[in-house]
């Protein structure tokens, strides 16, 4: 579920922990896409329902965090 | 005159020019009767706000690279509360850069001092020197020396513990460096948190380059003003580089920041970079810029200067390519040893750096087909800004600009043509019995 504070709010992936699995290009397509090694290059405007794709993270390497 | 213990040190003045870092006598390591003769006892405080505002006044900043207010450090660290930790950093990890084991080795005192008074600003009850174990074990040991004695002399206040760090080019960085004290590997986290909130021992720690603690040593002593003698109004102080000749010799050097590159490279770039005989100078080291030799004969060395070439001073790193060696060939042999020393981590440096570097090693040929430098960039797009450390993004600043500086080159190699004359490696680099896959301890 997103809220409307996740509009202040920006997606980032921890480096270390992504391993390129993928899920959280399916899960939030419009903004996420995978570049050619299958790691997620992500959109840095702040679109909405990003939750779905952060708790679909296998590994739990996609976070939403306060813009830095 | 030695001072003795107490005696103000306010009054004494600073030594007039340079090198104020190094001592007259490069010859040999300055031992602790020759460093107090030349600069007095420790000017402790007995007031832990007082140094913060002189490095503030002074305008002191990091030499280990990055050229950070110091001052802004020594808050950071002491508004997170608790109790820190304090870690001089002399692990010099730029196979080019020689000047912090040079400084440690001829002048250790000077170094202990300013990590003592860094320990007194930040409140902290344990300290750290961290460095590689060059020359056999020889620098380690004669720190052992320094330290013992100090200690003995009950000069420092607080114990300060020698670690040794892993030939590794990453070793150095903040976070690999926490990771390895903390009994892990020397190898980089993602932060938050960093590493002045919750670092060694997750104590809030304070991590200075131990040039930068010399001249915190120098600035407790001989205050602000003197500081700014040298250096420009908005860089102020000296510096060491180290500047690899075209010639192949390496010298270190204290210049005043702004000092122009004509004059530390005279015998390279010759008056206007056309005479000389480097064709380009490589500022900041590996993770650094190349500039065409003309256009660094109208460069100073301050990251304002450096700006308007997309370079900055870094650590001091400053190399000259003879025009006998392909830039191309040159880019690629270090652009492979990046590609090994990248931790391997992270995705995106994972699987760019190798792809570049054997890009470049294709352009280093002759005749590559036109897809390689289009590829070289779309990679170079992919792993910048995209790793827990900086270790891509300056390893893609290094082969953007050589593909700029070196362009000519490249057509003639499209050609079948290589202009260099020289075939055996120019810039340093590890053995590669020292590039163990494995050893991050």
């Amino acid at each position: 579920m997103s809220t409307a504070t996740d509009m202040d709010k920006q997606l980032r992936v921890n480096p270390i922990e992504c391993s390129g699995h993928g899920a959280c290009a399916e899960l939030l397509p419009e903004m996420i896409s995978l570049d050619e090694w299958g790691y997620p290059l992500i959109d840095p405007r702040p679109v909405p329902p990003a939750r779905r794709a952060v708790n679909g993270c296998p590994v739990l390497a996609l976070q939403l965090g306060r813009k830095p | 005159m030695p001072l003795r213990r107490g005696e103000s040190t306010a009054s004494r003045s600073g030594p007039d020019g340079l090198p104020r870092l190094l001592p007259a006598d490069t010859t040999r390591p300055e031992g602790l009767r020759g460093h107090l003769a030349r600069h007095g006892f420790v000017p402790y405080r007995n007031d832990r706000l007082r140094l913060a505002g002189d490095l503030r006044a002074a305008g002191l900043t990091g030499r280990g690279g990055a050229s950070f207010p110091v001052y802004r450090k020594l808050e950071a660290v002491t508004a997170v509360g608790g109790r820190p930790f304090v870690v001089a950093n002399g692990a010099e990890s730029e196979p080019a850069s020689s000047k912090d084991a040079s400084l440690m080795w001829l002048a250790p005192h000077l170094v202990l001092d300013g990590l003592q008074l860094a320990v007194e600003a930040v409140g902290a009850h344990e300290a750290c020197l961290y460095v590689h174990d060059t020359e056999g074990g020889q620098l380690t040991s004669a720190l052992q020396s320094a330290l013992s004695e100090r200690w003995s002399a009950r000069i420092d206040r607080v114990p300060v513990r020698l670690a040794v760090a892993p030939p590794r080019f990453l070793a150095g960085q903040e976070t690999a460096m926490v990771n390895l004290l903390n009994g892990g590997l020397a190898l980089p986290t993602f932060a938050p948190p960093r590493v002045f909130e919750r670092g060694v021992a997750g104590a809030p720690t304070l991590v200075q380059n131990v040039e930068t603690l010399a001249h915190i040593g120098l600035i407790a002593r001989y205050g602000a003003d003197w500081f700014r003698r040298v250096g420009t109004r908005a860089e102020p102080g000296s510096m060491l580089s180290t500047i690899n000749h075209a010639d192949g010799s390496v010298r270190i050097i204290e210049a005043a920041i702004g000092t122009p590159l004509r004059s530390l490279l005279a015998a390279d770039l010759g008056t206007d970079g056309i005479d000389g005989p480097a064709q380009a100078i490589l500022a900041g080291g590996y993770h650094g810029t190349w500039i065409p030799a003309p256009r660094a004969a109208e460069l100073t060395l301050d990251n304002a200067g450096l700006r308007p070439v997309g370079a900055s001073v870094g650590a001091g790193v400053l190399a000259a390519l003879p025009a006998a060696h392909c830039g191309l060939a040159e880019t690629a042999r270090v652009a492979h040893y990046l590609a090994l020393e990248s931790a391997g981590q992270c995705g995106p440096c994972l699987n760019g750096l190798p792809r570049i570097a054997k890009g470049l090693a294709t352009l280093a040929g002759m005749r590559p087909p036109r897809q390689v430098r289009k590829d070289i960039e779309r990679w170079a797009g992919l792993v910048a800004g995209r790793g827990a450390c900086s270790h891509p993004d300056g390893s893609v600043r290094f082969v953007r600009s050589a593909l700029t500086v070196f362009a000519a080159e490249l057509r003639h190699h499209e050609r079948g043509v290589c202009s260099a004359t020289a075939r055996r490696p120019f810039l340093p680099l590890p053995p590669a019995t020292a590039l163990s896959d494995e050893d991050w301890s």
